[in-house]
């Protein structure tokens, strides 16, 4: 099995999630990560999926992705032709012997602390899957009370867009009947 | 446009709008105010269903008898949730249906309200797509968004819910112009590259099949194929939902592939070196175990939707596009080219295989009724011209072999999800769709019980179907199994359906004539009378043998080269004569 990241455009209209998450389910596809939020146009979102799975189901899966009427284009990011991106939000044990030694942690992996309080702190980090468990393994021996991890989310190197495919409105068939009044 | 009108109003208008005559369903609470305006449309024929899953069964026999949209209206809740099995039905089908829903006011829904079910939902896996509208003013745009895709690409099942509330809101009614479907957009030219590798591969090939599937009707290709067929000389097999796009009087026709197909079809894609698939999927009643399916062809696989190429077998040559396109351009290039393939030792070797091992049937040494030869007498006196619809069984398979079709959108059957009951609605919906067509149900006991309460829809509304109860007392597909696979233990397939009910009696409760026929030679008369009563429904009950078994068979999950054309009895292929 390998890992794939889908980028999908979708509509942004009520139910869309269920739909895809639905189909993932359905046909048998396990989704390891997926994240949701908006784009630079109001009407539409952008999906990051991550996929375990084989080249030709990892086929049929777009192909059925792309038969959902509100999926509007679906494109394969590979590692590294796109930035991939996640979030980490963690709550690490930190009283004042070892405050210290977890700062540093912090820093060297230019994560950032973004809550004290006498007994822990909370520490955000941005990167990709391996930076992230690469310091959390750090910060494990100092006891980790709380985990929070986003999604990731991917976007190609470069100068192209992916939404760039003008979105052309369909005409229409005209009312079979003429519609009196 | 700028006059108030309730979104029921708008609903109803937009349907008309949409070419809409006529919808199938009951009313109910949250769907109540749509009918009011229903009732006056001149232009939309409503008829009033004793069971929602009737209704959606009646919109696909119409769908499928007239290629046009088949519509059904349901309230909330339940009435919605007994449109499930139609609508699963039509997405297996490709049937292009349209399915309007009541559902509890917008600012009930997710209280659990009365009569309240989450039927976009519960439908998302089973529709084309569908749809929640709670504002009257999105009512017109969703019913043409529903229309365009439930009848354009793959055609498939589209519901609309619509809330309580909006059907009582004032809007104003404005059809649209041009729909907003950013990812919706079929290919239905296929690329001329791929037509001219398919070509290649034609004109190389030493033993092709034309392996046609219901794509090719719903595509409406049956014309072009023909002509493919008689430029290339190449047999055609045509699945169990294309049963009518190609003559079975045509010599080059070797019938239905499949658990029960031909054995000259089922050896025609099995021995093959390029299978030509237009418009079918590959389905495992139709390849048997995969691994050993028709292992020396080639395959060149021509289907309106891309998901379905590749899907179960590898597409050599992939075609995406409406099969009267990818036939039209076939034929053009072939004939452009010449259509020089020669595959006369194969021709010849299906021909002796058809000879060989034709359909057939034992007559019960009892003096009894056999089924085949029920259905066989009705084909040949109903006719090529008539509609026939079947439930899922025996009885189909039988249907599929000997009523004989000549053309297409004769034969309705529930062919993927395999609906029992499917027959009486489906016959009623071809009848309201084709008034002018003899509409035949052939049905079985166990089928016929789980929806005929529409023949009191048939009666009251001039719907004059005719049914073929196919009646050996039991649920006789599962008894075949397990007279093969289970030691003859027959659990809970006795319906003791010639004791109870009276079939006869029950037709005549329901406003429709009865007739009942138990042995050879009363069949012909008894069929004629039926077709004689053009102003009633009437339904026959032939008491058939209940022994009698489809042949020929693969088992479930065995490879075609098991087939057996009779119980012990298997086929000898000489291969060298290819």
């Amino acid at each position: 099995m390998t890992r794939h990241t889908l980028s999908v455009l979708v509509e942004n209209k009520p139910g869309v999630l269920a739909r895809i998450a639905g189909l993932f389910s359905r046909r048998g596809f396990n989704i390891d990560s997926l994240a949701v939020g908006p784009t630079e146009h109001p009407e539409v979102s952008r999906m990051t999926i991550v996929v375990n799975v084989e080249e030709s189901p990892l086929e049929q899966v777009t192909k059925q992705l792309n038969k959902l009427v509100e999926v509007i284009k679906i494109v394969e990011l590979d590692g590294s032709g796109s930035v991939n991106r996640e979030l980490l939000l963690v709550k690490v044990r930190a009283d004042a012997s070892t405050r210290g030694a977890v700062l540093d942690a912090v820093q060297l992996f230019r994560a950032k602390v973004v809550d004290v309080s006498p007994e822990a702190v909370t520490v955000q980090a941005v990167g990709n899957a391996d930076k992230l468990a690469d310091l959390l393994k750090v910060l494990e021996p100092f006891g980790i009370r709380e985990l929070v991890q986003s999604g990731m989310v991917a976007i190609g190197r470069g100068s192209r867009s992916i939404s760039e495919r003008p979105q052309r409105p369909v005409a229409v068939p005209a009312p079979l009947s003429a519609i009196a009044n | 446009m700028s006059e108030q009108v309730t979104g029921a109003q708008s609903l109803v208008t937009s349907l008309e709008a949409a070419g809409v005559t006529d919808i199938f369903g009951i009313p109910g609470g949250a769907i109540l105010p749509a009918y009011d305006p229903l009732m006056d449309s001149t232009r939309i024929r409503h008829i009033l269903v004793r069971h929602e899953q009737g209704a959606g069964h009646a919109a696909q026999g119409y769908a499928a008898a007239t290629g046009k949209v088949g519509v059904c209206m349901a309230t909330s809740g339940p009435g919605a949730t007994n449109l499930v099995t139609p609508l699963a039905d039509a997405h297996m089908d490709s049937v292009p249906m349209v399915a309007v829903t009541g559902q509890v006011s917008a600012a009930m829904i997710g209280t659990d309200a009365f009569q309240e079910a989450d039927i976009r939902g519960i439908t998302m896996p089973i529709t084309k797509h569908n749809f929640l509208v709670t504002d009257p003013r999105d009512i017109p745009h969703t019913i043409a968004e529903a229309f365009h895709i439930a009848s354009t690409g793959r055609p498939g099942p589209v519901l609309v819910d619509v809330a309580k509330s909006a059907l009582q809101a004032m809007t104003t009614f404005a059809w649209p112009s041009e729909l907003h479907l950013p990812g919706y957009r079929p290919v239905t030219t296929p690329h001329a590259k791929q037509i001219k590798e398919a070509v290649r591969l034609i004109k190389e090939a030493r033993r092709p099949v034309l392996y046609v599937g219901g794509g090719v009707i719903r595509a409406r290709a049956s014309r072009e194929l023909a002509r493919l067929a008689a430029l290339t000389g190449i047999p055609v097999v045509t699945t169990l939902m294309a049963r009518g796009a190609f003559p079975d009087s045509n010599p080059q026709h070797l019938g239905m592939p499949g658990m029960h197909g031909t054995v000259a079809a089922v050896a025609g894609l099995q021995k093959s070196d390029l299978i030509i698939s237009l418009g079918a999927r590959f389905d495992d009643r139709v390849t048997g175990n995969l691994d050993s399916f028709a292992p020396n062809a080639l395959v060149i696989h021509a289907d309106i939707d891309p998901a379905e190429i590749g899907k179960n077998r590898h597409a050599d040559v992939p075609i995406v596009g409406d099969c009267k396109e990818v036939i039209t351009q076939l034929v053009a290039l072939l004939e452009a080219e010449g259509a020089d393939g020669d595959y006369e030792a194969w021709v010849a070797f299906l021909a002796g295989l058809k000879q060989s091992y034709p359909l057939g049937y034992d007559t019960p040494a009892d003096g009894s009724l056999a089924p085949q030869y029920v259905i066989e007498r009705l084909g040949a006196i109903a006719g090529p011209e008539a509609i026939y619809a079947s439930g899922v069984g025996q009885h189909q398979m039988w249907a599929a072999h000997y009523v004989g079709y000549e053309n297409p959108n004769t034969w309705i059957n529930s062919g993927g999800l395999g609906t029992m009951g499917y027959a009486v609605p489906a016959a009623m919906g071809a009848k309201v769709g084709m008034p002018d067509s003899t509409v035949w149900a052939i049905d079985g006991d166990g089928c016929f019980q789980m929806t005929n309460q529409e023949l009191a829809t048939c009666a009251i509304n001039d719907i004059p179907i005719k049914v073929a109860i196919i009646n050996n007392e039991s649920l006789g597909m599962v008894r075949q199994w397990q007279t093969l696979f289970y030691n003859e233990r027959y659990s809970n397939t006795d319906l003791h359906s010639k004791r109870i009910p009276d079939f006869v009696k029950l037709a005549d409760a329901y406003g429709c004539v009865g007739l009942a026929c138990e042995s050879p030679d009363e069949v012909d008369a008894t069929i004629e009378k039926a077709m004689a009563i053009d102003d009633q429904p009437v339904v026959v009950d032939f008491r058939v043998h209940r022994d009698a078994m489809v042949w020929p068979m693969v088992a479930a999950g065995t490879s075609n080269d098991e087939i057996k054309y009779a119980r012990d009895l298997a086929p000898q292929f000489d291969e060298d004569d290819i």
